[in-house]
């Protein structure tokens, strides 16, 4: 670090912070110069969220100082850090979702007792901000009417409202588009031109490259560099993030596809709210191939998923290996389709792959504790269960290889090792995989797309949902794009790119 | 990683719970002017001094068993069941008819028969609540309540208009016929040359309870239906993933559950009072909670904690017995070791971890934490 005549905007002197007995944050020091875009990269679990809480005030760290622009300042709670002029957009929003705009802008800032007075005054203010840094949202608009990408614009102008001089924001590019982080990005752009300071948290390589000034990256709890985004390149970040070199991308042969082994014809679901989540749609999946389903999260493929997975109800045809599969069970078809061959690695392993206190060998049956190899008698054989998870920790290299270890006491990586192990094992006709790496590490992410492509080399048929399009670009034989519970059509990775892709997600019918 | 070692969770962190809420209620004792110190001895004699007083400690803790145990099942599958007052009422009921209206030749026979009516009877009232959360979403912790006064009223009409004998004033059944009394303390251990007190209620529905104790152990740690109940109860997304049925597992488990609390029956109704009386449970249902708040679910749990509320009753009915301490301020007792076990249980443990952790961190200089290295 340079020494400047111009205080750092933020200064963090031997921050630490403990949980326990984890060290979320060990003596971190770090500088943010103002108007600047400063990154923060690191695996899930690095300690950067923890960080940026402790700045924002949500925690208290042990021991370090912060200084504002050059003033030490004690920040107990966030209303003391909105009156140092820090503004925070989380990554899940913080939006009262039947209210306008211009109600959540105000909200927990309201100027005197009369609504009507404030809300003019606000309204003003608001059309000055909007015009000032080019963010333009009808501040009539009711929350739940506007895209993500506008509610990600509503969060960055309360902060803007409340005046915010250092903006931090936390993975805010995980729920959009390409074109809507481009939009972001070049709002982010803006914000630096005014003078503003911004934080951003994010473990996309790729965004660091492109919009950060100074990246700093964060390993187990440790500031392990601070360099200018100019002098480095992503696989030396990728390096100072895991600690050792990693392969960014997957090496695979070409795929050999066979006989169509999922075949889905006018499919329809419609969720528990009544609300249609697919609307007609026709898939086809081959033996030995990986058909990926790129799209923005929420149109319709956590549903698809669930209904080929057997807990969700449909209408239309599917058939698996040229047998039509019943649609019309609500719940509990998960054992049937286990049995057919259908495994499922889900979207989100914490609230449906694993039990998160249940220990490591209990999840290792979880959906197959009806097989014969687990019993014994009328009793489970819990012997038997916790040696053959032994055995699966191994092979995937799940550490540490403790079954009596429970669930959430795991990284995200290795605990997505376990779900795999669970369900590559069964040597399915047809896996299903939902976000294999979201929350996973750099290194288990590299693991984990070889056994998806190993599945794949055996001759199994795969379905891949992933919001990543590089894991998208990387893994899949042939890519489906999905928007509003429809498919928006089909392409061969080599043949596509993210923008095409990205025109696709957004709902717009590309020219073929 | 658990920051407690497992003795200090299962038995430190009760006994210290228990030791606060001996003080506090030391110090009411003292507010009202009596001694503590007498009245601890006088509840110790009460209840364990004497094999009268033990037969009775253990006839109350046979009933908190299987409330208990019913109460713990339910919990298991994140399920509240409070309605273990009616559920047990109404197996009091099934016990009633099986020993009124079939003439068993063998106490032995009657007992089978009784069980089997008990928990079917207490089942059904369970399943109806289980029923609309199952399907309809009414809340279990609701309606579970409701059926404890639908099943008074019930029991009320049934005993006064159907079940009295003709000419008797009293709200009652018959007695039930010889045959199927169930043989007491006394008569179980005088074989074996110990003589126990024949005026004592406790009776063989104790070893029923201990067996159903280790049975629900097996069921849950040791079945699917267990393995798939407690998944249930951990994450409701989950089980539905692994292809559990909510449906089935809400209603499995709450007929097992409200049969366990029917059960009750066998003891009260049918081994002490020998025909069914109004308001037979008199809030064993109740206790239940608190005994598988106390045992943490678990069945060996919910054995001790229900032994340390029989002695409870037992101690306290002598107080009032012997002392001008009133009844009422048992029920405070009560109400404390509940308070203490069950609702301010963090309070206890929060400083116990920090305590346990304090330790750890002296005798190792590095923090406990085996850091989860990424695949190489």
């Amino acid at each position: 670090m340079t020494a400047t005549t111009v205080a750092p905007a933020i200064e963090l002197k031997g921050i630490s912070k403990a949980f326990g007995p984890v060290q979320a944050n060990k003596d971190i020091s770090i500088r943010v110069m103002p108007g600047t875009i400063h990154g923060i990269i690191g695996e899930n679990g690095a300690g950067k969220s923890t960080l940026m809480s402790i700045l924002y005030g949500f925690y208290k760290a042990d021991a370090g100082e912060v200084f504002i622009s050059g003033t030490k300042t004690e920040i107990p709670d966030s209303q003391a850090a909105i009156s140092a002029g820090i503004g925070m957009v989380f990554q899940h929003f913080k939006l009262v979702e039947n209210f306008t705009v211009l109600e959540n802008i105000i909200l927990g800032a309201e100027d005197g007792w009369s609504l009507t007075t404030s809300l003019g005054k606000a309204r003003k203010e608001l059309v000055a901000l909007e015009q000032e840094y080019g963010l333009n949202v009808d501040p009539d608009a009711v929350i739940e009417d506007l895209g993500v990408g506008m509610q990600q614009r509503v969060e960055i102008l309360k902060a803007l409202y409340r005046q915010a001089d250092i903006l931090i924001l936390d993975e805010p590019t995980g729920v959009l588009t390409p074109a809507e982080a481009d939009q972001l990005f070049r709002i982010l752009g803006r914000l630096r031109e005014e003078g503003k300071t911004i934080i951003l948290i994010t473990h996309k390589l790729r965004e660091i490259m492109e919009i950060t000034d100074t990246v700093s990256v964060m390993r187990r709890g440790e500031m392990t560099a601070t360099v200018k985004t100019a002098e480095t390149s992503p696989e030396q970040l990728a390096e100072l993030m895991v600690g050792r070199k990693v392969l960014l991308s997957v090496n695979k042969a070409p795929a050999t596809p066979g006989k169509v082994v999922l075949d889905i014809k006018n499919l329809h679901v419609t969720d528990e709210a009544g609300v249609e989540r697919l609307k007609g749609i026709d898939l086809q999946v081959r033996a030995g191939e990986i058909l990926g389903i790129a799209g923005v999260a929420g149109n319709g493929q956590s549903e698809l998923l669930e209904l080929l997975g057997g807990y969700a109800r449909g209408t239309g045809t599917v058939t698996l290996n040229g047998t039509a599969i019943d649609l019309s069970g609500k719940y509990a078809d998960g054992k049937s389709r286990r049995a057919k061959g259908i495994a499922h690695v889900p979207e989100d392993r914490q609230r449906e792959g694993l039990i998160m206190d249940f220990h490591a060998w209990e999840n290792t049956a979880f959906g197959y504790h009806h097989d014969p190899s687990y019993q014994s008698g009328l009793l489970m054989n819990n012997a038997a269960i916790r040696e053959d998870t032994e055995a699966k920790m191994k092979r995937f290299d799940v550490r540490p290889p403790d079954p009596k270890l429970a669930a959430k006491n795991f990284s995200g990586g290795n605990q997505q090792k376990i779900v795999l192990a669970r369900e590559i094992e069964r040597n399915p006709d047809l896996l299903l995989v939902g976000q294999p790496t979201r929350g996973v590490d750099i290194g288990a992410i590299e693991f984990i797309h070889q056994q998806i492509v190993a599945l794949r080399d055996q001759g199994k048929a795969i379905l891949l949902v992933s919001v990543e399009l590089e894991e998208i670009f990387s893994l899949s034989d042939r890519i489906a794009v999905m928007f509003d519970g429809h498919i928006m059509g089909e392409r061969l990775p080599g043949q596509t790119d993210e923008k095409e892709l990205g025109m696709l997600m957004a709902g717009m019918e590309a020219t073929q | 990683m658990d920051v407690m070692p497992k003795w200090a969770e299962v038995i430190l962190v009760p006994l210290i719970s228990l030791i606060l809420a001996a003080i506090i209620s030391a110090l009411v004792i003292l507010a009202i002017g009596e001694d503590p110190i007498a009245a601890v001895k006088l509840m110790v004699s009460g209840a364990l001094g004497s094999t009268y007083g033990w037969g009775y400690t253990l006839y109350y803790a046979t009933n908190f068993m299987f409330t208990g145990l019913a109460v713990a099942v339910a919990f298991h599958a994140r399920l509240f069941n409070i309605g273990g007052e009616g559920q047990a009422a109404l197996g009091g009921l099934g016990v009633a008819l099986a020993c009124l209206y079939i003439p068993w030749p063998h106490w032995s026979l009657a007992l089978l028969g009784a069980i089997a009516m008990a928990a079917l009877f207490g089942a059904f009232w369970a399943a109806i609540p289980a029923y609309l959360q199952a399907r309809r979403g009414s809340h279990i912790v609701i309606t579970t309540i409701m059926f404890n006064f639908i099943a008074a009223s019930l029991l009320n009409y049934i005993l006064v208009n159907v079940l009295r004998p003709t000419g008797s004033m009293d709200p009652a059944t018959a007695r039930f016929p010889e045959a199927t009394q169930l043989p007491t303390l006394h008569e179980l251990l005088a074989p074996i040359g110990i003589s126990f007190s024949k005026a004592a209620p406790a009776n063989i529905t104790l070893l029923v309870a201990v067996l159903a104790c280790v049975l629900v152990w097996a069921l849950i740690w040791h079945t699917r239906l267990g393995y798939e109940l407690r998944a249930y109860g951990h994450s409701q997304s989950a089980a539905k993933y692994a292809g559990i049925s909510p449906f089935k597992i809400t209603m499995i488990t709450m007929i097992i559950s409200g049969g366990l609390a029917g059960l009750m029956a066998i003891n009260n109704v049918m081994g002490e009072a020998e025909r069914l009386v109004l308001n037979a449970v008199e809030g064993a249902g109740f206790i239940g909670i608190a005994v598988a708040l106390m045992g943490r679910s678990h069945p060996f749990g919910v054995f001790i904690a229900a032994i340390l509320f029989g002695f409870l009753y037992q101690g306290g009915a002598e107080l009032a017995l012997w002392t001008s301490i009133p009844r009422e301020l048992i029920v405070v007792i009560q109400a404390l070791v509940i308070l203490f076990t069950g609702a301010l249980d963090n309070m206890v443990r929060m400083p116990l971890e920090r305590m346990f952790l304090a330790v750890r961190r002296a005798r190792s200089p590095k923090p406990e934490r085996k850091p989860i290295e990424p695949a190489e």
